[in-house]
């Protein structure tokens, strides 16, 4: 079948479409959701087509409606609850945590809770400190929630479609960088399964284990450190719970060699428990210390010329799998140093003008 | 009103067995609202509830002996020894659920009535809460949610005069609660909530007020509570509350009163009989409750 092209935020619609068409119990509710930017262009349409009834702009009251989600669910329905920040989700920890995540475990049959979150990751353009932060450690700390991270097209509409037949609670998380990507993406109705990380490139002489769009920058890398014939394995994670360590294992028995590469911060983030996990079971294939790529431990910054170092890009990923395998010939390095992008960098390409 | 007082007066008088090794919120003083709303609610309505929930949970027809073995951390216990008192549920009768942090059942309420609108079920849901909530901001998205939509809810508030220890005039102005709902947009109305027939007279027109399309409707019952905040004493030796609070409000048992009623209205009932059905029966909810199996830990990671 040939290939069929769409964005990453495309494939988000398809799919909320298409899982709309199958299953008339889904409702979609969000700030924005039916206006007229339409969460980035995710929902353009959906009110037209289901209906207001079925596609519902939100009182700005992240709390109270994830609850009012929660009883929904409980009740049959299957909502998709929209958020165009994650940072907004901070408001409605208490029905996350204390009541989406413990009702089907405390009341068990019946008590199924079939909610899908969708929050967004905001990245540059000035956003700063509330805006851009990326919190997946925080929801994937808590049984009882599914966490997932698609970062290619094909999985952000097969699993938001998955998600919403889930019959628990899933954190859907987007990467704002990862909207505008393309991929093949089928026109059928397709589920992904919600478990699991993919190998998406073979190689034998280090891993790396890459979150949401730092999996962008990691490809960029590869492709140039391919022509220094050094040869990386990338692994999508595309679930930050539950993790799926049996591939990450895998692959470091292979290599030896480990790198991580996160949108968030590093203490207490999920490159920590991938690393803890590699250590306590594969230590004797270890060649040398894993290294994670994250971001600092401050604040997402404003300014733009603070956002050169902030984030680490496909530049600092090659230079930290020269360091893995103790490459120090200073033309590589240079080679490594030139994969930085020129222009600005608080937008994802030059064609970008904000705002977000 | 006499079986809650006399189930909830033996989880009190066993809980110093150890055995029961949950915190309690015992309801006692509180029937009348329990009672009076749910006696005007149809099979099919659904109902939901905070910490103080035993009273709701049996006034909606709740299994008394899963109740009991759930106290008792048994597998057969309502939520399978998950919940303990705190985390109550019987699906068959309507019971979706009560839990305990404050005003955390509110919206999930709201939403079932969200539900049943959106799939034209003629089903209404009823939260019961306390005085408490108003505290807590999601009471205050939940009623804006349920005026917004006009859904299908009935908001009942046992306003018993306390958190824990602290007075409600420590915690919130002089300014009434109901208007506070009224002020939502929703239609508001308060009264004695030791008067079982004056609860149930009003649930029933705001229940008849709901099924007329005139949205949600809020109730706000003034009451007591008994005993200590949790745990099965009377604590009023703390000095918490002020001298005669407790015994005027205790002139005014609602179970007294109903008597009192149902005296007046010549109904024949033989108090005798009825103390020993409730006793039986209760004996008997303990017993199994405390010969079933605890849960294994090989099934604790269902629905996990």
């Amino acid at each position: 079948m040939p290939d069929r092209i769409l964005s990453y935020a495309e494939a988000i619609r398809e799919a909320t479409f298409q899982a709309m068409e199958d299953n008339d119990q889904v409702i979609v509710i969000g700030e924005g959701v039916p206006d007229p930017k339409n969460i980035f262009g995710t929902t353009i349409g959906l009110q037209e087509k289901f209906g207001p009834d079925r596609v519902f702009d939100m009182p700005l009251s992240e709390n109270g409606v994830t609850g009012i989600c929660i009883g929904a669910a409980q009740a049959g329905l299957r909502p998709l609850m929209v958020h165009q920040r994650i940072d907004f989700m901070l408001l409605a920890m208490d029905q996350l945590v204390n009541h989406a995540a413990k009702w089907h475990f405390l009341f068990g049959k019946g008590a199924e809770i079939p909610l899908v979150i969708r929050a967004i990751i905001g990245r540059g353009w000035g956003q700063g400190p509330q805006h851009a932060q990326s919190l997946q450690a925080l929801f994937a700390h808590i049984p009882g929630l599914r966490v997932v991270m698609p970062s290619s097209a094909y999985d952000a509409k097969g699993m938001l479609i998955g998600a919403i037949n889930d019959n628990n609670p899933v954190i859907f998380l987007e990467h704002r960088w990862l909207h505008q990507i393309t991929g093949n993406v089928p026109s059928n109705y397709y589920a992904e399964s919600l478990e699991g990380a993919k190998v998406i490139r073979k190689g034998a002489m280090v891993t790396i284990a890459a979150f949401s769009y730092m999996l962008i920058e990691a490809i960029r890398a590869a492709e140039w450190l391919a022509t220094q014939d050094i040869e990386v394995e990338i692994i999508d994670m595309r679930v930050v719970r539950p993790l799926d360590m049996d591939t990450v294992l895998m692959s470091i028995e292979k290599t030896g060699r480990l790198l991580v590469l996160d949108t968030a911060w590093k203490t207490g983030g999920i490159s920590a428990e991938i690393v803890a996990g590699v250590t306590e079971k594969a230590m004797k294939h270890l060649k040398c210390a894993p290294v994670r790529l994250t971001l600092p431990d401050l604040p997402a910054p404003t300014a733009s010329s603070l956002t050169e170092t902030y984030y680490p890009e496909a530049e600092q990923v090659a230079e930290a799998v020269l360091r893995l395998l103790d490459i120090d010939d200073n033309n590589v390095i240079a080679g490594a140093k030139a994969l930085a992008r020129t222009g600005n960098r608080d937008v994802p390409n030059a064609d970008f003008t904000g705002p977000f | 009103m006499l079986r809650i007082r006399r189930i909830e007066e033996a989880v009190a008088q066993r809980y110093h067995e150890q055995e029961m090794r949950c915190p309690v919120h015992l309801s006692i003083g509180q029937e009348a609202v329990a009672v009076g709303v749910c006696a005007a609610l149809s099979d099919d309505d659904i109902v939901y509830s905070g910490h103080r929930s035993h009273a709701h949970y049996l006034a909606k027809g709740g299994d008394l002996t899963a109740l009991i073995a759930e106290l008792y951390g048994k597998a057969s216990g309502c939520s399978g020894g998950r919940g303990g008192s705190m985390h109550i549920v019987d699906h068959k009768i309507g019971f979706w659920g009560a839990t305990p942090i404050v005003a955390g059942t509110v919206p999930i309420a709201v939403g079932a009535a969200w539900a049943a609108k959106l799939q034209n079920s003629s089903r209404i849901v009823t939260i019961f809460f306390g005085d408490g909530c108003f505290e807590e901001g999601v009471m205050h998205e939940s009623l804006n949610f349920a005026a917004l939509h006009q859904l299908p809810v009935l908001f009942v508030c046992e306003n018993n005069g306390y958190s824990v220890y602290t007075n409600l005039q420590s915690r919130q102005p002089h300014r009434s609660i109901s208007a506070l709902a009224s002020a939502h947009g929703v239609n508001s109305i308060s009264g004695d909530g030791n008067d079982v027939m004056f609860v149930n007279q009003q649930s029933s027109d705001a229940i008849k007020r709901i099924h007329n399309g005139e949205g949600p409707q809020f109730l706000e019952f003034s009451t007591f509570r008994w005993l200590e905040h949790c745990g099965p004493n009377n604590d009023d030796d703390l000095g918490y509350r002020d001298e005669g609070e407790l015994a005027s409000w205790q002139e005014r048992c609602p179970i007294e009163l109903a008597l009192g009623q149902l005296n007046a209205s010549s109904v024949a009932l033989d108090q005798e009989d009825v103390e020993k059905d409730i006793n039986a029966e209760i004996i008997s909810a303990f017993n199994t409750a405390q010969c079933a199996d605890p849960p294994v830990v090989g099934d604790y990671c269902e629905y996990a």
